[in-house]
């Protein structure tokens, strides 16, 4: 999917967040966003995701406008979006199920997934008796068993300790490609930004080499 | 542990041996023990009672009115909850109407329900009906608007219906405030289906309470009473032990 966003303006209430922002997305590209802390970056992806609508400009996923959510638009939630009651395996089968998967056949699929996160064994585990980092590669699962063709990442490896980072960043990285899916992420960490970006956007500063330096420079203005 | 029950025993066994001592002796300081019955004549007429298949009758009548009545007030009281807590048209429709009809304690209405209600039966399972409902609806309504929103958020970004989160997130979400609202009902049923059998009632366990207050059988009276608290307790437990295991994903649910 390509997404291309004109002169957007969203916020909350009457104080905007983002003003006239301009951002394009190629269909099979992974464009990294970054920026200060609350700067908007959750917001954008919010907009991007049909959650949240634009008060000003135009938000077009294959030159259509975004109007509410859709199965071909998933997003990977900052704090955990996993339902509490149910277990990781269940909430790996959720988008499966929402679209009427057969039980036995979306157990098979959430189970692979499951076990390429690295959570064999955890699939009757509830949210609650797994870590941070592992809920959030529940989350992956959940995200990547969903099959949409343009994926929004809210710093989505934040809690992961640096081996399984690592690990989760290929993993994740090698099934967009596979799929050709279009990727918009989120993250704090320049060299994150540096690894996986095809291109970096610095939220109010514009797109940026994708370079250590030229990052930096940007996010400290 | 074995400790902690021989306390409990022994808290217990002195609360009936000052009953017994107090009524027997005929203690009279200002309030008046020796008009009461004591612990060993109310045990005696207990016992006799169970052997009694009016007594069985009476405890058929008293569940069967709290049980449908809090049947309909569970199933009423918790969709509108979440009608009026998810719908801005409907909650103006309806909201008023209830807030003009919630202040008034569900007794009051014994008069409107005779009148209303081709008979007392359906009138007392009308009382207790009202009763129950406020505190589920109540509830349910507080859980709706308290979800988090990233759990809708979540299922709309799947893909997910009205539908859909209506049926996978609202109502599971909402589970414990509604379970909270169900105890609450069923302690405020009791209350009223008690209260209105001993106006209007016929058969049940409030009824025959009132009814033998009336004949100057005091013992009568105590044992109603016993059985009162006695019903009130197994139903709660069985109220709570339903809301443990449907929420059992709760974090303070961990051992339990
Ligand atoms: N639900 C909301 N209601 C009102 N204001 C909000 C809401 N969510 C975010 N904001 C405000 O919008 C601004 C941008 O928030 P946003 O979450 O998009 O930032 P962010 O760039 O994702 O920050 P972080 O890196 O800390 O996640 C913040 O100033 C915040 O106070
Ligand atoms: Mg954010």
């Amino acid at each position: 999917m390509s997404v291309r966003i004109e002169g957007l303006t969203a916020g909350y209430g009457r104080s905007a967040v983002l003003r006239g922002l301009d951002l394009v997305v190629a269909e099979g590209e992974l464009l990294v966003v970054v920026g200060p802390s609350g700067c908007g970056k959750s917001t954008l992806l919010r907009v991007v995701a049909g959650l949240l609508p634009g008060t000003a400009g135009r938000v077009l996923v294959d030159g259509v406008p975004v109007r509410g959510t859709s199965r071909d638009r998933a997003l990977v939630f900052q704090d955990d979006g996993l339902l509490p009651w149910r277990d990781a395996l269940r909430n790996v089968e959720l988008p499966l199920a929402l679209r009427g998967v057969p039980r036995a056949e979306r157990r098979v699929r959430a189970r692979g997934w499951l076990d390429r996160v690295g959570l064999a064994g955890f699939e009757r585990h509830l949210p609650r008796e797994l870590s941070g980092g592992m809920r959030q590669r529940v989350q992956l699962a959940r995200t990547l068993a969903q099959e949409p063709r343009l994926v929004l990442m809210d710093e989505p490896f934040g809690a992961l300790d640096a081996r399984t980072r690592s690990a989760m960043q290929e993993l994740v990285m090698a099934v967009l490609r596979e799929t050709g899916t279009t990727t918009i992420f989120v993250t704090h960490d320049v060299d994150e930004a540096v690894r996986l970006g095809d291109r970096v956007v610095v939220l109010g500063a514009g797109e940026v080499d994708v370079r250590r330096e030229a990052i930096l420079a940007a996010v400290m203005g | 542990m074995a400790r902690r029950w021989v306390l409990r025993v022994v808290s217990l066994a002195a609360g009936l041996l000052l009953w017994q001592v107090l009524t027997a002796s005929g203690v009279r300081l200002w309030l008046r023990f020796d008009q009461l019955p004591t612990a060993v004549e109310v045990a005696e007429r207990f016992a006799r009672q169970l052997t009694r298949a009016e007594f069985y009758g009476d405890l058929g009548s008293s569940l069967a009115r709290i049980g449908l009545g809090f049947l309909l007030a569970a199933v009423v009281g918790t969709a509108l909850g979440v009608v009026v807590a998810r719908s801005r048209v409907l909650g103006d429709l309806v909201q008023p109407l209830l807030e003009v009809v919630r202040p008034i304690p569900a007794i009051a209405l014994v008069p409107i329900a005779i009148l209303l209600f081709p008979t007392d039966e359906q009138g007392i399972v009308f009382i207790t009906f009202v009763a129950a409902f406020f505190p589920i609806l109540v509830s349910t309504r507080h859980a709706v608007r308290a979800l988090p929103t990233t759990w809708e958020d979540a299922l709309r970004t799947m893909g997910g219906s009205r539908r859909q989160v209506l049926v996978r997130v609202v109502l599971p979400g909402a589970l414990p405030g509604v379970f909270g609202g169900l105890s609450v009902g069923m302690g405020v049923a009791w209350i009223c289906v008690i209260s209105a059998e001993m106006i209007s009632g016929r058969y049940g366990v409030g009824y025959r309470t009132w009814q033998a207050y009336t004949v100057v059988d005091y013992p009568g009276v105590v044992v109603g009473m016993v059985t009162i608290g006695l019903l009130g307790r197994v139903t709660a437990g069985v109220v709570e032990l339903l809301g443990r295991r449907a929420t059992r994903w709760l974090p303070g649910e961990a051992r339990s």
